[in-house]
């Protein structure tokens, strides 16, 4: 039985990855006119840049989850605080926009810290459902201050940007500078955090204990303040994504609760707790999404890339980079 | 059906516990009490059929109590608390006005929902966020088939049925996958069974929504809110004792079993795979159930009825209420109920500048959850039941009695 499911997902795999490359292929035999092939990479592109959004938030989750084990399910929400902070110092304090995108993050990061310290360390230790609860929880009452805070308030914002309006030109294909600034940023910010995962001996130490808890703390490492970063870390990529989807899309206080239910699928695609995988996930569902809402009748866009997740985790339970582990007795 | 009316036991399986007769008739009095109080403080005029209904209902009671300690000398206690609730929820039409009766029957349908996924997630330990699809199919198979003029003996068990079948197909990922990809795997489902319900407009109405009229069985019509009240009751007694006997049968200790641990199950002979997917199927009825008869209380349903947040509505019913007990069910559903009455009420005696700020009550909602889990991660079951030892110990209790044992996180990792 599982053979046969390996086999037909290998199949299908297969074929999904040589369909999605073929337009090109498909033109080059004249089967395919100019026109249908730019309109294909125009959807590739921009699901593209969407996907690198879920991307991101989904890499957030997984970095809480792979070192604590807590499944966040406010992380959408520290993306609009973000989000709401970059609005804050460009649009309502007239900043520089790298500057008050600097700003935006590191305070997107001073929040992610102080939600671990208040919110998520008294309850360590308990129940998975229970945390759970907190984050959704802690999600309810961000949405509810922040459209509480003055200036801020329910209503929908838009986020202006030194990209803003140009297109960038690549023969026929007309790509939006803030969709190639998007695709760009996240394809840097996880070169560098691969490099600080690898190289950097704080990265290793958070490696370590989301290995090992126990073992980590035996091996003097401070599990607690490691917590605390990574949290850190991980609600400043959150705060970038806001960043990043704020241009195309705008500031409001649901924007997270939308986000999120792309970024947990996106996370649970590349297999739950798998940092590559967060990304691929993400971009296969941005990319499903855009071809699905282009190519299907009304409605098929949001279901496009919950077909695609069940049809994956139906032949590959574990996510498609996710681990296997067995227990043994 | 084995499982359903399954009762007698040995003494540790008892649905009724003894407690001693001298409670039995101190009880006796409290019902005598609260019949002079009745008569002191209804806000309308009890008429002589009112008293008549009390009078039938409290020889019931009485009759059932009594009944029960006689036939082998125990069950006195806890049978006569099941039977004095059992009279205040019989007469409650007879003394709370519209509003209020109409929301406790909403807390009824919530219950029965809950008593659904406290058995799957507190009992089988398996995770749902597709809840809602339940609902959403209970309630579309009974409006639709009152529509063809079915009464309730038939569209109640069709809702039932077919949310049971939809809950074997959303089961199925629960036999690869645990946790938070199954939670996904059914929110997937859900939103697939809602967007269908949505764009299928020929059938349902889509978003337009659906109409229905007053439930009937067998020419007798439901045409009030009290009539209303009591079928929503007699139905949530159903459930849960549907849910209790299962708990007490080999079901429910082959559910207990896949929760503590899959592997050790598969070793002791539980079929993972009949044993999940019957989990799935009897909570999914069970949603179904709540779904229909929420559809009656409302007459009006619609896909944004049942989209996300009712599937967390229900979540945070069963943990608030507790997953330990199936009575966590009715703790929850009366949380999910009364809490946002309660904001509300609260926000008209505040100051405007407060009261008018516009997510006041989501933020409540979420403080409040928050708080419960860190004070009370047994639900306010667990809290009932430290309040019931402190009382059973009266001298003796101590502090530490229910202290958590914190751990080091036992990694999901190696499960």
């Amino acid at each position: 039985m599982d053979r046969v499911l390996g086999r037909i997902w290998w199949l299908l795999s297969a074929s999904a990855v040589i369909a999605f490359f073929s337009p090109p292929v498909l033109w080059l035999f004249g089967v395919m006119d100019g026109a249908q092939l730019t309109q294909y990479l125009q959807q590739v592109v921009s699901g593209t840049a969407n996907g690198c959004v879920y991307a991101l938030v989904a890499l957030g989750i997984v970095l809480i989850y792979k070192a604590t084990e807590t499944i966040n399910f406010a992380q959408g929400e520290l993306m609009m605080v973000g989000a709401f902070l970059a609005f804050t110092f460009i649009t309502m304090y007239g900043l520089n926009f790298w500057l008050g995108a600097a700003l935006a993050v590191a305070g997107g990061v001073l929040f992610g810290m102080a939600t671990d310290r208040a919110i998520i360390r008294p309850v360590v230790g308990q129940p998975v459902f229970a945390i759970v609860m907190v984050t959704l929880g802690f999600g309810f009452v961000i949405r509810a201050v922040v459209s509480m805070v003055p200036g801020w308030g329910t209503d929908t914002y838009a986020l202006a940007t030194p990209f803003s309006g140009a297109d960038l030109r690549l023969g026929a294909l007309v790509v939006s500078q803030d969709y190639a600034a998007i695709i760009a940023s996240t394809v840097v910010l996880c070169g560098f955090l691969f490099l600080f995962f690898r190289y950097t001996r704080l990265g290793v130490a958070m490696e370590a204990s989301s290995e090992n808890q126990l073992a980590a703390y035996y091996m003097g490492i401070p599990v607690k303040r490691v917590y605390t970063l990574i949290w850190g870390l991980s609600a400043g990529v959150a705060a970038f994504a806001g960043l990043l989807l704020a241009p195309i899309t705008f500031i409001h206080t649901q924007m997270g609760f939308g986000v999120i239910f792309k970024a947990f699928p996106a996370a649970i695609l590349g297999g739950f707790g798998s940092i590559p995988g967060a990304i691929v996930g993400g971009l296969i569902i941005g990319i499903v999404e855009a071809l699905a809402g282009f190519y299907l009748p009304e409605g098929f866009k949001d279901v496009a890339a919950y077909v695609v997740l069940l049809i994956v985790l139906l032949l590959k339970p574990e996510g498609i980079f996710g681990r296997v582990v067995v227990k043994k007795v | 059906m084995r499982f359903l009316f399954k009762t007698d036991y040995a003494q540790d399986t008892r649905l009724f516990p003894f407690g001693g007769t001298k409670r039995f008739w101190s009880g006796l009095a409290l019902y005598a009490a609260i019949l002079v109080a009745l008569a002191h403080y209804a806000p309308v005029a009890l008429t002589s059929t009112h008293w008549l209904g009390l009078a039938i209902v409290y020889a019931v009671a009485f009759g059932a109590v009594l009944l029960r300690q006689n036939a082998d000398g125990e069950g006195g206690h806890a049978a006569f608390w099941y039977g004095l609730l059992g009279v205040a929820a019989l007469s409650a039409p007879f003394v709370l006005d519209l509003y209020f009766l109409s929301q406790i029957t909403f807390v009824y349908v919530y219950a029965i929902a809950g008593v659904g996924l406290i058995l799957l997630l507190g009992m089988c330990g398996q995770i749902s966020l597709g809840h809602a699809a339940f609902m959403a199919c209970g309630a579309y198979t009974a409006a639709l088939l009152q529509a063809q003029g079915f009464d309730l003996l038939v569209t109640l068990p069709a809702a039932i049925l077919l949310s049971a079948l939809l809950g074997v197909v959303i089961g199925l990922p629960a036999l690869r996958m645990t946790g938070i990809y199954l939670a996904f795997a059914t929110y997937a489902f859900a939103f697939i069974v809602e967007e269908v319900l949505a764009r299928w407009d020929g059938l349902t109405g889509g978003n337009m929504g659906f109409v229905l009229s007053d439930p009937s069985i067998l020419g007798y019509t439901f045409d009030s809110e009290q009539k209303m009240y009591y079928l929503a009751m007699v139905l949530f007694a159903l459930t849960l004792l549907a849910g209790l006997n299962i708990r007490r049968s080999s079901t429910g200790r082959a559910f207990m079993a896949i929760r503590d641990s899959e592997t050790a199950a598969e070793a002791m002979g539980v079929n993972l795979a009949v044993y999940k997917t019957t989990a799935f199927a009897i909570s999914a009825g069970m949603a179904g159930l709540a779904g229909a008869v929420y559809a009656h209380l409302l007459f009006f349903i619609s896909p944004e009825g049942f989209t996300i947040l009712l599937s967390i509505n229900l979540l945070v019913l069963a943990v608030i209420g507790g997953l330990a007990s199936m009575h966590g069910a009715i703790f929850g559903a009366a949380f999910i109920v009364v809490l946002p009455q309660l904001i509300s009420l609260t926000k008209d005696s505040l100051p405007p500048v407060v009261g008018q700020l516009p997510g006041l009550e989501s933020g409540i909602f979420g403080l409040v959850i928050i708080l419960f889990v860190i004070l009370e991660p047994m639900g306010l079951h667990g809290r009932w039941m430290k309040i019931k030892t402190y009382f059973q110990l009266f001298p003796l209790y101590k502090r530490g009695t229910f202290r958590r044992q914190k751990s080091y996180m036992v990694s999901e990792k190696n499960r």
